[in-house]
């Protein structure tokens, strides 16, 4: 049983069970409890069903389920397609990650410096974040075709465009650039970010000391921005992991499997193949990718993070 | 009372009152409760989903233990997955349109068998329904889905443009050389193409079906087991398609945007149910379609309405279908999908519901093709035979490939699916 005694407007617990630990450990767990409410309904319990649904062949128009065992873990590894995938992925993500960081850093460091119009440009190179990802990817479906107004330009310069969503190389360069142009700005705004929490008495000390602009970039700006490129550096390469529309609208992961990323396969397998065993094997693969990832990235970071240690 | 103790009491008050709610629902399902059924459909066109409310209004009144019938819309791009997706996650309408997803349906048991249920029913007149047009959607002699729509292709011609290029069509001797030879006069002279194969896109690549044909091909066995996608014929007809892309350019290659009702060419296959996207805006004809060497030959594109054998009101579900598809009604559908009856089959019934095509029309490219007209046979797994299939048929566009090679990989890819791996 439990007394409690009002003290000046606070309630007290003068019992032996709830003592002001335990009440602050309950608050603390009721705190967090939305959160980890979410948690578990929207990731602990679909990440537990896909491996329950890897170890099973489900049969979704009647509803049977039977238990395979590791058999769809033995096909991930013999498929023959799988390599194919898994290079796609590396080049696309590859691809993505620098071109997205180097852009992103490149266009703030242009806007930092002031210049005029900076805030146009600065609205013009984010707003792409906003469209929404199928509509942008639509229109430049249009603009890639091979009578599109890409072609079409560069014919008035007396250049013979490619098909560019029709050949291996550009259709994944054409995924790429589309992924990076809509999703640079921002990279861009969180590289504007850091660069403007650089102080300025370090540049100031640095051109007293007669450093010329590369080792300012190289020596101060970069390493005081290194915790902003750790997590553009996640950022990237977990969205690049993800992204979906921009290879199911423009190329349908073709020609051949030349854009068929890991998650357009998964996607494949699972809805359109109705396979949903091997899609939740293949997809927990996926997670496995990103998870050892972000964890090398992640203990990486003691080695060139500036913050850290 | 103390705050963490008013928290554990609405937390304990929020848990019993969903507990409570959860037996209220499990208590209210009961059988005499009144049903409401859902049928998943692919067509958003305002016409037929309203023909299709009046029918279902009109059952409802005859049948007051049917409360609703909602039709849902799917977007025909995703129709199978989605309706995959639902089936997942338990919640499957409980009837659907079903097209190349039909073998597999009926294979793992999901649909409602439909015979003996439209036998029973009075003044449906089973027999009138055409053989020919439920082997798609039968299996050992019971019917799973009612083949409401069988469209068989056409040529459309865009009599304009052909004029316009000094060409002239001769429809009792027209061939694939000749519309082959046509087109390309057509693209010389007007920079539109000559002839597409709608729908194929360089991506759906069975619909080339509509050509192949004409050299007596199909791409696997009847039994849907074994590839021919390298047959002799196989390989001629890709020879010609491959020529007509890279050599003459009477069809246009990868990449590019093109629609024969919007005027952009001068020859189309498409169903006949697609006459509903002519505007007016040129003088169009239409005509079986051409013959290949292998001569004269049909070729069909069908949709069925099915029951799913799964769901809660499996007996209501057939038996508003056994409505919607009888004698009557079968008529009013008519006006949008060529019928399955024989009764409704002659250009003089068809013309009082279709406000495209002549009685003349209607006899050429409807009544006399359905009497003869191939389908390619089903196969199990047909998203996957596509997927794979695309993938492999892809080298097969440029100037330079080699089309026995290339059909000879596709057979590659696609026989272990055919054969379930």
């Amino acid at each position: 049983m439990t007394a409690t005694s009002t003290d000046g407007g606070r309630t007290r617990a003068t019992g032996a069970y709830w003592t002001l630990r335990r009440r602050d450990a309950l608050a603390g767990w009721l705190f967090i409890a939305p959160q980890l409410l979410g948690v578990i309904v929207f990731v602990l319990l679909p990440v537990g069903l896909a491996v329950w649904f890897s170890l099973n062949e489900w049969n979704v128009f009647t509803g049977s389920m039977t238990f395979v065992g590791g058999e769809n873990y033995d096909r991930a590894l013999t498929d023959p397609s799988i390599g194919a995938v898994l290079g796609t992925t590396a080049i696309f993500s590859g691809g993505v990650v620098v071109l997205n960081l180097s852009l992103g850093l490149g266009l703030a460091v242009l806007l930092n410096r002031r210049i005029p119009g900076g805030g146009v440009f600065r609205t013009l190179f984010f707003s792409p974040v906003v469209i929404s990802v199928v509509a942008w990817t639509l229109v430049w479906g249009f603009l890639l075709q091979d009578n599109g107004a890409i072609n079409g330009l560069l014919a008035l310069v007396g250049i013979d465009g490619p098909n560019w969503l029709q050949e291996g190389p550009t259709a994944m360069a054409s995924v790429i650039v589309t992924q990076v142009i809509r999703s640079v700005g921002v990279n861009m705004v969180l590289f504007l970010a850091a660069l403007q929490g650089v102080p300025g008495d370090l540049y100031e000390a640095a051109r007293i000391d007669g450093a010329n602009p590369r080792s300012i970039f190289l020596r101060i700006t970069l390493p005081l921005i290194s915790p902003t490129l750790l997590l553009t550096g996640i950022l990237t390469i977990v969205g690049s992991l993800q992204a979906f529309a921009q290879v199911a609208v423009l190329t349908e992961g073709g020609p051949e499997l030349s854009t068929t990323v890991l998650v357009y396969y998964v996607f494949q397998q699972a809805f359109e193949f109705s396979d949903i065993g091997y899609g939740a094997t293949l997809s927990l693969m996926l997670l496995l990718f990103v998870l050892i990832l972000t964890v090398v990235q992640w203990q990486l970071r003691r080695k060139w993070v500036f913050y850290e240690d | 009372m103390r705050p963490a103790k008013k928290l554990m009491a609405s937390l304990a008050a929020a848990g019993v009152i969903a507990a409570l709610s959860g037996c209220g629902a499990a208590g209210g399902s009961e059988d005499s409760a009144p049903v409401a059924l859902r049928m998943s459909v692919w067509t958003s066109d305002e016409k037929q989903l309203a023909l299709f409310d009046s029918m279902a209004d009109e059952y409802i009144a005859e049948h007051p233990e049917v409360e609703s019938v909602t039709f849902e819309s799917l977007p025909f791009a995703d129709y199978n997955s989605t309706l995959t997706t639902q089936a997942a996650g338990g919640n499957a309408p409980d009837l659907a349109w079903v097209g190349d997803i039909a073998k597999d349906l009926i294979d793992s048991g999901a649909l409602a068998p439909l015979t003996e249920s439209f036998e029973a029913t009075e003044g449906y007149e089973y027999d009138d329904i055409l053989p020919s047009v439920t082997e798609s959607f039968s299996q050992d002699g019971e019917l799973y889905a009612y083949p409401f729509s069988n469209s068989p292709f056409a040529l459309y011609v865009n009599e304009d443009l052909i004029a316009q290029a000094g060409q002239t069509v001769d429809p009792a001797t027209l061939s694939w050389e000749d519309v082959d030879r046509i087109g390309a006069a057509v693209t010389q002279s007007t920079g539109k193409p000559g002839y597409i194969i709608r729908d194929f896109d360089f991506s759906g690549w069975l619909s080339l079906a509509n050509l192949w044909a004409g050299w007596g091909a199909q791409p696997w066995s009847d039994d849907g087991t074994e590839c021919t996608m390298d047959s002799p014929e196989m390989v001629e007809a890709f020879q010609f398609f491959h020529d007509s892309v890279y050599v003459s350019g009477a069809t246009p290659g990868p990449g590019v945007t093109a629609d024969f009702f919007a005027g952009d060419a001068a020859f189309t296959t498409a169903q006949v149910s697609r006459a509903s996207l002519l505007d007016g805006s040129f003088q169009f004809e239409i005509y079986p379609l051409p013959t290949g060497p292998a001569g004269e030959y049909g070729n069909i594109g069908q949709a069925g309405m099915a029951a799913f054998a799964g769901g809660d009101h499996v007996e209501e579900a057939t038996d508003f279908l056994a409505f919607m598809t009888n004698p009557e009604n079968s008529a009013k559908l008519a006006q949008f999908f060529p019928p399955p009856r024989q009764s409704l089959l002659s250009g003089d019934e068809l013309v009082k519901v279709n406000t495209k095509l002549s009685a003349e029309q209607l006899d050429r490219v409807v009544v006399d093709e359905l009497a003869d007209v191939s389908a390619t046979p089903p196969v199990t797994s047909p998203a996957e035979v596509t997927s794979v299939g695309k993938t492999a048929l892809d080298r097969m566009w440029s100037p330079d490939a080699d089309v026995a090679e290339v059909l000879g990989s596709v057979c590659d890819a696609i026989e272990p699916v055919l054969q379930g791996k």
